[in-house]
């Protein structure tokens, strides 16, 4: 097992994540995992009762878990968001940007190589839920 | 046009330290070529038949001397003293070694320029009208709000890995010149109660399955043009087939969904959108409209030409276009001469664009979908010298919109995607034609080659299209009829069973022989073919 990488300072939530079909059902799982094809926004009304939603990346080409972390960010989630699966060291800055906050990869990060990644850009073009200012907002106050 | 300030400046060269670090990291066995693809992809580097392809980004088409000039640069430096400008408004170049781009991205960053998103699964390269900023029709400078748009799409996080590729197009004019309505957004500027905004077409593009987009929002306001755009993205990314490659562009989503189920989904989420305070406030377009406010033109400039010189007279004709500016005219460069490659320029050539750019176009150039250079604002006293020193150089065949002024694909000769090869194909055909006066006589004719169903040469577009195809180990080429890019856009149709090189040469001769019987008036071959139908050229052609 790789060792998950997270960007918080709470305690490692224990629980196991749940799916969406099993967390829909069920009132008192507090994590559940998220497939590419589920609709994040399902959770919007739940998101008081999660601490951990884990969102799957079986390939790293298949980017609809980046819309689904957004979703959930702009509907004020303030949970653990970790992605997991087939996630590559060159994928976790985008991530970072669009509100994940932990990572949980099949095949181990290179910390040094990502520490690199996540401090190499000092701007960025556009607002996501990582609230840093775009360029635009810098250039007319 | 638009220069870069410090926070462009350091996006590009952060960008090449991350990419020299991401190919160091490839060299040395870190990264497999799985990984390693989409980053490299991400910054227009292909993995061709014989060497890497690298395609540089030339935004909205426009560029200015010294861009240019380091294009040729790179050309002679890098790779095989010559480049491919390509329907896209980029160029490419086909003989890239790996541990080379690193160098050559630094030395385009140095000219404000950059490969960034040319390819991958992402928001690519803006393309806009050729004329902007110069044609006499249009209602507004389109490329500020390109720009807006390129600096929007470029890294953006959430859309770096959509189903497929995704390109956008904005014009301002009703005249149609950069065959917006086959792109996956296209854009024209528009009025609105005195107000400038944005209409929408979404779901456009060639390829297999050829689509022309339709209309979804007649105006979008400027400071809502990026979450609006926002909108029609997060639609496609989290609703776009991945199933299989061939249905994941936007337009099989639009289809399928339909265009009102698809349009529901993004006003949906764009009432949301706009919420998040996505949008640049309007003093960011002002500030980069300035960029493209006219030049200083000569007011008292003449609109008389002496055109006593016949070959002159021809080209005046052919390759300059209406002026908004009395005096001054848009002049032409065609990269077609009889037996060229189509779009192909040796780094000699596009050092003489560069100079003659600055010497007679106020710095600027411009590269069009139909793989052409346009100087867009040369005074009308300057033309006769332009014209001798482009001649001089091979550079003024007179042939716009001609049936040689052709689009071709790289085809079999570079690309590992095709069946057939269009290169060859394209140069017998401008043999087959070479005499201007019988171009003339045909007219406007678009003639337009893909290798491969891929359509990269868009022959879907094409009032006459060619299909290179493998049957059985050889190649074989189909021919349509009856497609435009234009304000007319129209999609071709395939006359019946192909034919060899040479066979479709002939067929070609059989249908513009047929147009020149049949024709009425001063009609050109697309508006005969819709007159007379596809029935009158089979017969022609198949007996």
């Amino acid at each position: 097992m790789v060792e998950a990488i997270r960007f918080r300072d709470d305690d490692t939530h224990e629980e196991p994540a749940v799916s969406l079909e099993a967390f829909l059902d069920q009132s008192n799982a507090t994590a559940v995992r998220i497939e590419p094809g589920e609709d994040a926004r399902l959770l919007i009304p739940l998101l008081d009762r999660l601490a951990l939603i884990d969102v799957s990346f079986p390939a790293f080409g298949d980017g609809r878990g980046y819309s689904s972390a957004q979703i959930l960010r702009e509907a004020g989630y303030k949970g653990e968001l970790r992605a997991s699966g087939d996630v590559l060291v060159d994928q976790v800055a985008y991530m970072r940007r669009c509100g994940f906050d932990a990572f949980a990869p099949d095949a181990a990060i290179d910390t040094k190589v990502m520490e690199e990644a996540l401090g190499r850009y000092d701007e960025v073009y556009q607002g996501t839920t990582d609230n840093r200012a775009p360029i635009w907002k810098l250039r007319h106050g | 046009m638009y220069q870069y300030d410090k926070y462009d400046q350091q996006m590009v060269d952060t960008r090449v330290a991350e990419f020299r670090d991401q190919v160091e990291r490839r060299l040395a066995g870190e990264l497999t070529e799985d990984q390693f693809k989409p980053l490299r992809l991400m910054n227009g580097l292909y993995l061709q038949l014989h060497a890497y392809m690298l395609r540089v980004a030339i935004p909205y088409g426009t560029l200015n001397g010294k861009q240019m000039r380091m294009l040729g640069h790179i050309a002679r430096k890098y790779d095989r003293d010559y480049g491919h400008f390509t329907t896209r408004q980029n160029i490419q170049y086909n003989w890239i070694k790996l541990e080379d781009a690193p160098d050559i991205l630094a030395d385009l960053a140095s000219v404000e320029m950059h490969a960034i998103q040319t390819s991958g699964n992402c928001i690519r390269n803006i393309s806009s009208d050729q004329y902007a900023g110069a044609a006499a029709d249009e209602i507004a400078d389109p490329r500020p709000w390109a720009e807006i748009l390129r600096q929007w799409s470029s890294f953006h996080p959430e859309f770096s890995y959509l189903p497929r590729k995704f390109k956008i197009a904005v014009i301002a004019s009703d005249e149609d010149r950069a065959a917006m309505r086959l792109h996956d957004i296209g854009i024209q500027l528009v009025h609105k109660d005195g107000e400038l905004g944005a209409k929408f077409f979404v779901g456009g593009g060639m390829g297999r399955t050829p689509m022309i987009a339709p209309e979804i929002r007649d105006f979008v306001p400027a400071d809502e043009l990026i979450s609006y755009a926002e909108a029609c993205l997060r639609v496609y990314n989290r609703y776009g087939r991945r199933d299989n490659k061939y249905k994941a562009r936007i337009k099989i989503l639009v289809h399928e969904l339909g265009k009102e189920e698809y349009t529901r989904q993004v006003e949906e989420e764009f009432a949301h959108m706009k919420t998040l305070g996505l949008n640049p406030p309007v003093e960011e377009l002002a500030r980069i409209s300035e960029y493209f406010a006219d030049p200083a033109f000569d007011t008292n400039a003449s609109d008389d030409l002496d055109l006593s010189d016949p070959d002159f007279n021809l080209w005046v004709d052919q390759n300059t276009e209406k002026h908004k500016q009395a005096g001054y005219a848009i002049a032409v460069i065609s990269l077609k001469p009889t037996s060229g490659i189509p779009g192909d320029a040796s780094s000699a050539q596009i050092d003489l664009m560069a100079d003659l750019a600055e010497q007679y176009s106020f710095d600027e150039l411009r590269v069009t979908h139909s793989q052409n250079i346009v100087l867009p604002h040369v005074k009308k006293s300057d033309l006769y010298t332009l014209w001798q020193k482009l001649d001089e150089a091979g550079l003024a065949p007179a042939n716009l919109d001609l049936i040689t002024d052709s689009i071709a694909c790289p085809g079999l000769d570079y690309c590992s995607l095709a069946n057939a090869r269009s290169i060859p194909l394209a140069q017998k055909i401008s043999e087959r034609f070479a005499d201007l006066g019988r171009q003339r006589e045909l007219g406007e004719l678009k003639l337009k080659i893909s290798g491969c169903i891929n359509a990269c040469g868009h022959h879907h577009a094409g009032h006459i299209g060619i299909l290179g195809v493998d049957r059985k180990g050889t190649e074989n080429y189909q021919l349509l009829l009856g497609g435009s890019a234009a304000e007319d856009t129209s999609l071709a149709k395939i006359t019946g069973p192909g034919f060899d090189e040479d066979g479709v040469i002939d067929a070609i001769e059989t249908v513009t022989d047929l147009y020149l019987k049949e024709r009425q008036e001063d009609e050109r071959f697309i508006d005969t073919y819709r007159r007379v139908g596809m029935a009158a050229f089979k017969e022609a052609i198949y007996g």
